[in-house]
C-alpha cells in the first residue's frame, strides 16, 4: 500500500513544484479574504480580536475548499485517475495521498503564515498559540473532507460550488471546536477540551474520510 | 452462441458477461478466453462497447452481469494485487504535462510495482523510438510522440501476461506501427495474451491476430 | 386424464414489492387512505394544539406554534435518516427502487427542515423580540437543511443514474454518521458562549394534553410524508421505466394501475 501512497505524493509534489505560482494561490485567496473582514468590519481593534478566530477558520475552510476541486480533475482529464486506480494496491491510498499533498500544499502553508495575521488582528500570544495549535489538527480534517467532496462531484460541471455546499456542513464541527478553543484561552480558560475533540475528530476523519473517497472515485469512474 | 472451448490455462475469461451504458445494455451473453501466447482484435461498430468491454475486463467498470475470471479466479472477489499481471493502456496516454518522458513512465510502472533503473527506461523509450524525447516535458511533444512515449511502458511489461489495449495503434506512423508490431509479438512469444481495438486492419504477422466481433458474439 | 389446475398465486415476499410494476400498484391503492389520514390527523392534532391545549403562565399563546415547530424538526431528522437508509440499500444490493426512495424523499425531509426553522422564528419573534435567534436546535436543524440541499443538488447535477444513486447515497451514509457530531459539537458552541440563555428548552413544562397533540401532529406529518413521498417516487418511476412494456400498457390505457 505504501508504494502506491509514496509515488502519488513525490509525484503530486513534484508537479506542484513546476508550477509553483499556481500552487501559492491558496494562501494567496486566505490572506486577501482576510483583509477584507477590517475593511467590512470596521478598524475598532476589540472588535477585530474577537472575531479574529471565527475568520480565519472560515477563510482557512474557503481556502481549502477552492483549491481542493482540482484535486482531481486534472488526473482526469488525462487519464492518470485511470491509471492509479489500476494500481495494484487498495485505492484507499491513493486517497490518503491526496488527501495529504492537499494538506501540504494548502494546510500546511496557512499554519505557517497564521502567526502574521495575529499581528494584523492584535491577537494576545496564547490565543494566537491556540489558534495555530486548532489550525494544525483542523486543517488536515479540511483537507480529508475537502478529497472526498472532489471525489464526489468529479467532473461535474458545476463542481466548486457544489463541492462548497456538500463539504462545508460536514466541516462546522472542526470550524467550532477550533474556533471556540481560542475564545476559551482568550477567557483565560483551558482549551484542553476542545483539542481533544479536534484530535478526536482528525482521528475518525482520517479512518473513514479516505474510504469513503475511494469509494468515491470508483463511483465516479465507473 | 458456443464459445471457443477455452485452454485450462486461459489468462482471462468471461462467464456470460454483460455491459451497460445508462440503463440499456450495450452487450450480454459474452463469452470471451483469452489464451497464452495469442493477440485477439476486439472488433466493431462505433458505440458497440469496445472501449466499456475492456474497462470491465480491466476492472474499471462493474458489469451488468456475469464474471470475469483471471487465471481462473473471479476478478471482483480478488484483491487488488492480481492487477500486478495486467497492463491497461486507454485513448489516453496518461502522462503529465509538467513531466518528462521518463518521469512519466517511471511513474506509470511504479503504479504497476515495477521500479525500473534509468538505464531500462531509457532502453524502453529507445524501443519506440523516443529516446531523444526522454528530458523533454510531456507538454512539448506531438500527439504521436506521446503515444509511443505510453506504449512504452509495454517494452517494461513483458512479462506480465495479460495486455488490454485500447487503439494503441492511433496516432502511430508505420515506424512506430512496427515497433508496436514487435513488442507484441516478443509478448506473445512469451506467452502473454493481448486483447486489443483497432480501427485500421492489422498488420501483424506473428502470431495472426485471433478476431473477436462484439457484433456476432455479443448477443444471446 | 389431465385436467388444468390453476397455476399457484405466488406468495407475498418482502421483495415483491421491489419490483417498480408492483410497488406502483401498492402505492396507487394506498394513497387516498393516506391523504385521509394525514388530513383526519392534522385536524385533530391543530385542534387540540390551538384550542384545547392550556394557555401557558409564561408565554401566553405564542408557544403553540411548537405543535408545528416540533413535529417538524423530529421528522427532518427522521427522514434523513430514513434517506440515507433506503439510498445505501439501493446501493448495496443494486436496487433501483430503493434509490428512487431516497431521491423522493429529500425534497420533504428538506420542506420539513424549513418549516421548522421557520416556525421556529415565529416562536422567536414574540418569546426573544428578535426573527431568529442561534439556538442550538435550531442552528443544527439549519445545518441539516444544508446537508438535504447538498445531496439534492448532487444528484442532481450528475446526468448518469447509476452514478447520482450511488454518489448520494455515499453522500447521505457519510451526512447520517456526521449528524450526531454535528448535533453535539453545535450544543457545545451553544453553551459555550455568552447567549447560553437562549434556548427552546425553556419550553413550558408539557401538560399531558400537549404532548398528545405534538405526538397526533407527528403522526400526522408522518402520513404526509408517506403519501407525497409516494407521489414523487410514482413519478419517478414511470419517467426511469418509460421504456419498459407495463409503463405503455398503462399509458395506453389497457392495464389497471
Amino acid at each position: 500500500m505504501t508504494e502506491l501512497f509514496v509515488a502519488v505524493l513525490v509525484r503530486d509534489l513534484r508537479l506542484a513544484s513546476r508550477r509553483r505560482i499556481d500552487a501559492l494561490l491558496p494562501l494567496v485567496f486566505f490572506i486577501v479574504a482576510l483583509s477584507l473582514f477590517p475593511l467590512g468590519v470596521g478598524p475598532e481593534a476589540q472588535t477585530l480580536r474577537q472575531i479574529a478566530p471565527g475568520i480565519v477558520w472560515v477563510c482557512a475552510l474557503l481556502a481549502s475548499m477552492l483549491s481542493v476541486n482540482q484535486l482531481f480533475a486534472g488526473d482526469l482529464a488525462d487519464g492518470s485517475l485511470e491509471q492509479m486506480l489500476l494500481a495494484p494496491q487498495p485505492a484507499v491510498a491513493l486517497a490518503a495521498a491526496k488527501s495529504v499533498v492537499h494538506w501540504l500544499l494548502t494546510g500546511l502553508p496557512l499554519i505557517l503564515v497564521t502567526p502574521l495575521v495575529g499581528v494584523l488582528f492584535d491577537l494576545s500570544a496564547p490565543a494566537l498559540g491556540a489558534l495555530v495549535f486548532g489550525l494544525v489538527l483542523g486543517t488536515p480534517v479540511l483537507s480529508l473532507l475537502g478529497a472526498l467532496g472532489a471525489a464526489l462531484t468529479l467532473g461535474l460541471r458545476s463542481g466548486g460550488m457544489l463541492l462548497i455546499l456538500i463539504v462545508l456542513p460536514l466541516a462546522t464541527p472542526a470550524l467550532i471546536f477550533g474556533a471556540g478553543a481560542v475564545g476559551t484561552v482568550e477567557a483565560g480558560l483551558s482549551a484542553s477540551g476542545h483539542f481533544s475533540l479536534l484530535g478526536a475528530l482528525l482521528i475518525a476523519t482520517a479512518i473513514g474520510a479516505p474510504w469513503a473517497t475511494a469509494a468515491a472515485l470508483r463511483i465516479s469512474t465507473e | 452462441m458456443t464459445p471457443p472451448p477455452a485452454g485450462r490455462s486461459a489468462v482471462l475469461e468471461t462467464v456470460d458477461l454483460a455491459g451497460q451504458r445508462g440503463e440499456r445494455a450495450l452487450f450480454e451473453h459474452l463469452a470471451l478466453a483469452l489464451e497464452p501466447g495469442t493477440v485477439t482484435w476486439l472488433r466493431g461498430r462505433n458505440g458497440r462497447g469496445k472501449t466499456s468491454l475492456l474497462r470491465v475486463l480491466a476492472g474499471l467498470a462493474t458489469p451488468m452481469a456475469g464474471e470475469v475470471l483471471v487465471h481462473g479466479q473471479p476478478q471482483r472477489r480478488a484483491d487488488p494485487s492480481w492487477r500486478t499481471d495486467l497492463v491497461y493502456i486507454g485513448h489516453q496516454n496518461a502522462l503529465k504535462d509538467d513531466l518528462n518522458s521518463s518521469e512519466a513512465l517511471a511513474f506509470l510502472m511504479q503504479l504497476g510495482s515495477v521500479k525500473p533503473e534509468p538505464a531500462q527506461i531509457d532502453a524502453a523509450l529507445e524501443r519506440l523510438g523516443v529516446l531523444h524525447c526522454r528530458r523533454a516535458l510531456v507538454r512539448t511533444l506531438s500527439q504521436g510522440q506521446r503515444r509511443r512515449v505510453a506504449l512504452a511502458r509495454l517494452a517494461l511489461s513483458l512479462d506480465k501476461p495479460l495486455w488490454l489495449l485500447d487503439e494503441p495503434f492511433d496516432a502511430l506512423d508505420v515506424d512506430g506501427i512496427h515497433a508496436l508490431n514487435a513488442l507484441l509479438a516478443e509478448h506473445a512469444a512469451r506467452g502473454g495474451a493481448t486483447l486489443l481495438t483497432s480501427h485500421q486492419a492489422l498488420s501483424l504477422a506473428e502470431p495472426v491476430p485471433r478476431i473477436f466481433d462484439l457484433d456476432r458474439h455479443g448477443h444471446a | 386424464m389431465n385436467t388444468p389446475t390453476k397455476p399457484p398465486t405466488a406468495p407475498l415476499r418482502l421483495y415483491t414489492f421491489a419490483a417498480p410494476s408492483r410497488f406502483y400498484a401498492l402505492t396507487g391503492a394506498l394513497l387516498p387512505w393516506l391523504w385521509a389520514i394525514t388530513l383526519l390527523l392534522t385536524a385533530a392534532g391543530l385542534y387540540m394544539g390551538f384550542f384545547v391545549a392550556p394557555t401557558d403562565a409564561t408565554q401566553g399563546d405564542a408557544y403553540r406554534i411548537i405543535f408545528i415547530h416540533v413535529p417538524a424538526a423530529w421528522m427532518t431528522m427522521l427522514l434523513y435518516m430514513v434517506l440515507a437508509f433506503w439510498a445505501c440499500i439501493g446501493w448495496a444490493f443494486n436496487a433501483r427502487l430503493a434509490s428512487m426512495l431516497a431521491r423522493a424523499i429529500a425534497p420533504t425531509g428538506a420542506m420539513f427542515a424549513f418549516l421548522a426553522l421557520w416556525t421556529g422564528a415565529f416562536w422567536g419573534r414574540p418569546t426573544w423580540g428578535a426573527w431568529w435567534v442561534w439556538d442550538a436546535r435550531l442552528t443544527s436543524t439549519l445545518i441539516l437543511f444544508f446537508l438535504y440541499l447538498g445531496y439534492i443538488a448532487l444528484v442532481n447535477a450528475i446526468d448518469d443514474v447509476r452514478r447520482a444513486d450511488q454518489a448520494g447515497a455515499l453522500l447521505a451514509l457519510v451526512g447520517s454518521i456526521n449528524v450526531p457530531i454535528i448535533y453535539f459539537s453545535v450544543k457545545w458552541w451553544n453553551t459555550l458562549h455568552q447567549g447560553a440563555t437562549i434556548s427552546f428548552k425553556q419550553a413550558p413544562t408539557m401538560a399531558a394534553t400537549m404532548l398528545i397533540a405534538m405526538l397526533i401532529m407527528t403522526f400526522a406529518f408522518w402520513a404526509y410524508a408517506f403519501a407525497v413521498v409516494f407521489m414523487r417516487v410514482r413519478a419517478v418511476v414511470l419517467e426511469r421505466e418509460a421504456h419498459t412494456a407495463w409503463v405503455d400498457e398503462l399509458t395506453k390505457g389497457t392495464r389497471t394501475p
